[in-house]
């Protein structure tokens, strides 16, 4: 089969209200940004993909309102609806085909300009359940519930995320909401739903992300280090809740399994150096690590309490700060993908973790992790 | 170039998207809803393949690829598989609820997928995982998912 790089990466800052940019602003700059990194032009750029929502965007076909600004004109665009790691994977797909070479991928949101739980709730099925008013936070809540419930886990095991991934964001310029936190911070938060306090969620934000990817026969042409593309996989499970294992995430625990098969990975958890995962909620990133075979199921709250996930610990999850400290939806799993980049190039500047030469980075499509995509990204060939 | 936004508000073009949309709940809703609207039943299909119960009721089996052919009644009681509470007012909960809203995963005795829905008659603090409730149907009933009002606990 053949390979396929990533060559160029560009995030905006996260922010609450980015008053100044709007959706093709936010691209203009991501884009140019991840130009830059490559040492590229435009003219570089064979084929375009963006990535968005209508609902999220406020407008149908809003992919073709950032096109202008991706430097996608005469070129062959594309676009696809979900979050950023899925643009990116039919990025990949479309560097193997043989038809192009450099693959420009974009995604981005603006939280800020609408009432995400109406954006959220619209997502549940509308004939049995969009009117009994439920959104992504009520519905992940009851994941959380689930999950504690097996695992016997209490919301003060899971509170620890928040305090990590908000102090690394503080080493990040780019996050949203760097801080430092104690757990009386975490469990004295607002109650937003059982078991769920505010600073277990995270926040409305608004950014955009870059990244190009390059088939392997130019991926050395220009000036960036490639970071390869190992493996890659995505698996969805049910629709509805009520035909899942809510405390589980079946297709989580396939598409890892897929991804490091690809990858020639046996033990992700000795080979595996830093993760970027999909921290919507403090109880997520406990779950998909240990849904992606990188702790035991109901185990990752202890290692983590041990100090193994933190940026200096044996296995650094999230040193970017993760989503609880910046959630442009959409963007959000590209974001993963360009940090884990930065981590295999040694860019990653004040949040750059000690060992990094494989990295995962993971992105989630649907309501309670639905759909996972999972990336294995190495600085080796 | 001076900054456009210095001393300035910044410009903000207000709007709101609503646009009237109406869904055929289609021949398998439909026949669920009827039941619960006319007779206070909760009926759901059954897989010919793997036997399956679904609730709530859809035309194919995911598993099997087939499609649902029987129907039978299932209880109106069941089991709390799990809960979520809402403590904040959300723009999505209907006007006539008050926080906090509770909602349950519950697994009907005779089917074998859970079913989204309110739980009523209890305090947030009371829910607990595998607790017993019954379906309270509304007293005004119009073919929706609300013909049932909430689940509350089994005494």
């Amino acid at each position: 089969m053949d390979k396929a790089a990533i060559i160029g990466v560009g995030m905006t800052k996260i922010e609450a209200n980015k008053e100044r940019d709007t959706f093709a602003d936010m691209a203009w700059e991501a884009v140019n940004k991840a130009l830059a990194d490559a040492g590229m032009t435009i003219d570089d750029i064979d084929n375009v993909i963006t990535t968005s929502s209508d609902f999220w965007d406020g407008r149908t076909i809003s992919c073709m309102a950032v096109a202008d600004a991706s430097g996608a004109a005469d070129k062959n665009t594309s676009c696809v609806e979900g979050d950023g790691t899925y643009g990116a994977f039919y990025g990949y797909a479309r560097a193997l085909s043989g038809s192009y070479k450099t693959t420009l991928v974009t995604g981005h949101s603006k939280g800020s300009q609408c009432v995400s739980s109406l954006i959220t709730n619209s997502a549940f099925d509308p004939i049995y359940e969009r009117g009994l008013g439920m959104d992504m936070v009520t519905a992940c809540a009851m994941q959380a519930n689930a999950y504690m419930d097996r695992t016997g886990l209490k919301p003060e095991d899971m509170a620890p995320v928040s305090i990590k991934n908000h102090g690394n964001a503080l080493k990040n310029p780019l996050a949203q909401l760097p801080m430092k936190l104690t757990l009386d911070d975490v469990m004295k938060s607002e109650m937003i739903a059982d078991p769920l306090r505010k600073l277990d969620c995270s926040p409305v934000s608004d950014g955009c992300c870059a990244v190009i990817i390059a088939h392997e026969s130019v991926a050395a042409k220009f000036k960036q280090q490639p970071v390869w593309i190992k493996g890659l996989s995505f698996c969805t499970d049910h629709f509805f809740f009520g035909d899942r294992d809510l405390a589980r995430s079946n297709s989580l625990v396939e598409a890892a399994k897929n991804a490091y098969g690809m990858a020639g990975i046996k033990d992700p958890k000795k080979e595996i150096d830093v993760v970027e995962l999909y921290d919507a909620f403090t109880y997520q990133e406990l779950l998909w690590l240990e849904e992606m075979g990188l702790a035991e199921y109901g185990k990752a709250a202890g290692l983590l309490k041990a100090g193994h996930f933190n940026m200096d610990g044996p296995l650094p999850v999230n040193p970017s700060g993760g989503l609880l400290a910046g959630h442009p939806v959409i963007a959000a799993g590209l974001y993963r993908i360009a940090e884990v980049v930065l981590q295999l190039r040694g860019d990653a500047g004040a949040h750059q973790v000690k060992k990094a030469k494989t990295g995962l980075a993971h992105g989630v499509n649907g309501l309670c992790g639905q759909s996972h995509c999972v990336w294995i990204l190495d600085k080796e060939r | 170039m001076a900054d456009v936004f210095k001393g300035v508000e910044p410009i903000i073009y207000n709007s709101k998207i609503s646009v009237p949309y109406s869904w055929w709940a289609g021949d398998t809703a439909s026949r669920f809803f009827i039941s619960l609207r006319d007779d206070r039943k909760i009926i759901a299909p059954r897989c010919g393949t793997c036997k399956k119960v679904f609730m709530p009721p859809r035309k194919t089996c995911p598993e099997c690829f087939t499609e649902n052919t029987e129907w039978i009644d299932v209880s109106s009681e069941g089991t709390v598989v799990s809960y979520s509470v809402a403590r904040r007012p959300l723009e999505a909960i209907p006007a006539d609820k008050k926080i906090p809203v509770i909602w349950g995963l519950i697994k009907l005795d005779g089917a074998d997928t859970a079913l989204l829905h309110y739980l009523g008659d209890v305090k947030p603090e009371e829910v607990r995982i595998g607790m017993r409730v019954k379906a309270v149907f509304a007293d005004s009933r119009t073919g929706t998912i609300r013909d049932i009002s909430h689940f509350k606990p089994v005494k």
